[in-house]
């Protein structure tokens, strides 16, 4: 094979509820002298006041795939945009799409699984949501989208802190963390956060991701090992709030994240067909689902993610010395049968 | 001599020595033929004109990415995401036909034997014919592709979930055929018995256009991107499989209830495909670089180019059918005389 496999470019998925601040976030983006040069893909042109010939205007036209698949759906404007992107390869270093207010990020994620060519020249690098401190609360009890939002996030950018009280703040985290307790979340004004906080995160790539383990999900066990990473925004624990290191613990009634993880090796001929099952019957209530895997007879790391139906894996590098031969898996969801999840996965694990 | 070298299957006749190089150092979208030269439309800003000797005279044409081409063999209508749509004469001349007012991006184009242009801009469709003002037509989603019957001045229109058939000269009501999914290329075949759409799926679809009987055409490993018309419209041969797929179009059912014939199979998608203007033979470009003329009638193949570069990114015969060009993905193209 000639190593002819071009670079992929990194592609950001800007989302949030209306009025959370992505317009003040895409200007920083855009305005900033960070070297880099972005083409944006903007639903409003207009917002943004910065003349820039690589900000393309998108229609937000969501197809179903003729695949059967019902919540196969794509954004065909995206795929097109892309695609005319693609022949000022070398113009720009990263594109960042920036969805509506009211859009479920699921078509726009799944768009980067289903088509060939979008999966040929460009990589998900991950959702960023940004999230209004104030609203937020209400919102996830009175729009489904804001939850979606949120779900669906690799990075949380939790805007306008110096709107609420400090518990307020508290409240409003712990409901993000019952419905997505796996992405990084920033908390900002006027989101003020570090560029190379949201951008080019590499957040697909998995490997940071399920390195950062929830504290309050895995209280007891090595809690040590931890990188915690939302303690570096000024949040401290030990005031009330049950449990867990301090984080009030919310169940999201209708979202719940559900993480499973084995030290035993698991049987791939067991585990795949398993996997796929279960996104083939469960995947509408399957938001998200990402996982490092440890196979029976294999020294390669196999990565693994997903957004309902949708699955891609590969073997993604060597176990390390000494690293733990572990499995962790994901999954964030609406309704998730847990119990059938769970008594699925343990039944993969090789005796 | 190339035909030596190991591996390499004795059978097959080569014509490798015959073609001359022609670096044109940046990625081609699209070659079309004007007159005797060949024009490679650039992936952004300028046109390479190349005359027979090799010589390469260039003309830019948009101020970013080309997005879509079309030509009548007198002129090249380009479509840019610099929001104009341009014309390109075989005297190497460039005009502005139009330009967006809110600089969005010219998606499709098609031109039209009598001199009519039709383009299209987000939803919407133009058409310039004659003299006449501009015609405007706002489609339910996003243009996919255009084309222009062979008779008579009406424009096929693919969007998501079919296609629109719009008289622009008519007061008519457009015709509407529907099919589910998102339709993006689109031709009439020559006869204007058939239209044939290509898929965001791996799939074509045609209608018979005397009945609007659909027909299905699946079985694709990736989505077609190149098809072509066989010399007097007898078949339709398309990319997006490891052989050529030649859809048989007849008789007046089309391809309905037949296997298409799957020509030249190698270990590598095809990319590109070309009928010659004249005779049953093709010409097919592959992922691994390869490309291959191929008859129709039973298969034979000739190689034009050795695989183990970047992939055929276009191909044109001139319209003697003695000149065929071809440009890969990066840039290294070739003229090869008949």
């Amino acid at each position: 094979m000639p190593s002819s496999t071009p670079q992929k470019i990194p592609v950001t998925v800007l989302t949030g509820y209306l009025g959370a601040g992505k317009t003040t976030l895409l200007n920083r983006i855009l305005s900033e002298n960070h070297g880099k040069k972005y083409a944006v893909i903007v639903n409003e042109f207009g917002e943004i006041g910065i003349d820039n010939d690589l900000i393309i205007g998108a229609d937000e036209e969501v197809f179903e795939m003729n695949n059967g698949c019902i919540c196969c759906t794509v954004r065909g404007d995206l795929v097109r945009i892309l695609d005319g992107l693609m022949k000022r390869k070398g113009k720009f270093d990263a594109i960042i799409v920036e969805t509506t207010g009211l859009a479920d990020p699921a078509p726009v994620a799944q768009t980067f699984f289903v088509d060939e060519d979008v999966q040929k020249n460009a990589r998900l690098d991950a959702v960023v949501t940004v999230a209004d401190a104030k609203w937020l609360s209400d919102r996830l009890k009175d729009a489904p989208e804001a939850k979606n939002q949120i779900a669906f996030a690799d990075v949380i950018v939790l805007n306008k802190t110096d709107l609420v009280s400090k518990a307020e703040l508290t409240e409003v985290e712990a409901r993000i963390r019952g419905i997505n307790p796996y992405a990084k979340l920033h908390r900002t004004e006027r989101c003020k956060v570090k560029l190379s906080d949201v951008l080019e995160r590499g957040a697909f790539d998995l490997d940071r991701i399920l390195d950062i383990e929830p504290d309050f999900l895995e209280a007891g066990q090595d809690h040590d090992q931890h990188d915690h990473e939302h303690h570096d925004h000024g949040h401290h624990h030990g005031h009330d709030g049950h449990g867990h290191g301090g984080l009030k613990h919310y169940h999201d009634e209708e979202m719940q994240s559900l993480a499973l993880r084995t030290d035993k090796p698991l049987d791939p001929t067991k585990f795949m067909p398993w996997l796929q099952n279960l996104v083939a019957s469960e995947g509408q209530k399957i938001l998200r689902s990402k996982g490092i895997l440890a196979f029976s007879d294999d020294d390669d790391r196999y990565v693994f993610q997903g957004v309902h139906m949708m699955l891609e894996g590969d073997h993604q590098r060597k176990w390390k010395e000494g690293e733990p031969r572990e499995s962790r898996l994901v999954f964030i969801g609406r309704e998730l049968p847990e119990q059938i999840i769970r008594d699925g996965f343990e039944s993969c694990i090789t005796s | 001599m190339s035909d030596f070298e190991p591996g390499d299957q004795a059978s097959i006749a080569s014509v490798t020595d015959r073609v001359h190089p022609v670096a044109i150092g940046a990625a081609v979208t699209a070659i079309h033929f004007l007159g005797d030269r060949a024009a490679f439309v650039g992936a952004e800003e300028s046109v390479a004109l190349v005359d027979g000797e090799g010589d390469i005279s260039r003309v830019t044409v948009h101020g970013g990415g080309i997005l879509c081409t079309a030509s009548d063999g007198a002129r090249i209508a380009m479509g840019g995401d610099d929001g104009k749509l341009a014309e390109l004469n075989s005297k190497g001349e460039v005009a502005v036909l139009a330009t967006d007012p809110k600089r969005r991006w010219i998606d499709n184009v098609a031109l039209h034997p009598d001199g009519a242009v039709a383009w299209s801009a987000g939803k919407t469709a133009f058409v310039r014919s004659g003299r006449s003002e501009d015609k405007t037509f706002d489609m339910p989603s996003t243009v996919g592709g255009l084309a222009f019957a062979p008779k008579g001045l009406r424009v096929a229109v693919a969007h998501y979930n079919g296609v629109t058939l719009w008289f622009p000269n008519m007061a008519a009501h457009p015709e509407f055929l529907e099919w589910a999914g998102s339709h993006l290329g689109v031709v009439f075949s020559p006869d204007n018995k058939f239209l044939v759409t290509t898929m965001h799926e791996p799939a074509l679809h045609g209608w018979r256009l005397a009945d609007n009987r659909h027909m299905r055409m699946s079985g694709y490993p990736g989505r077609v991107k190149s098809m072509s018309w066989s010399a007097g419209g007898k078949s339709l041969a398309t990319s997006g499989a490891d052989a050529v797929i030649v859809w048989p179009f007849a008789s007046k059912d089309g391809p309905m209830g037949k296997e298409p014939a799957m020509l030249a199979p190698l270990q590598a998608r095809v990319t590109v495909v070309a009928c010659h203007p004249k005779q049953d033979i093709l010409a097919a470009g592959y992922s691994d670089g390869t490309i291959l003329m191929v008859r129709l009638e039973d298969g034979a193949e000739i190689l034009v180019r050795r695989n183990g570069t970047a992939e055929v990114a276009a191909l044109a015969w001139n319209a003697k059918g003695t000149l065929l060009a071809f440009a890969a993905e990066d840039g290294e193209a070739g003229l090869l005389p008949l």
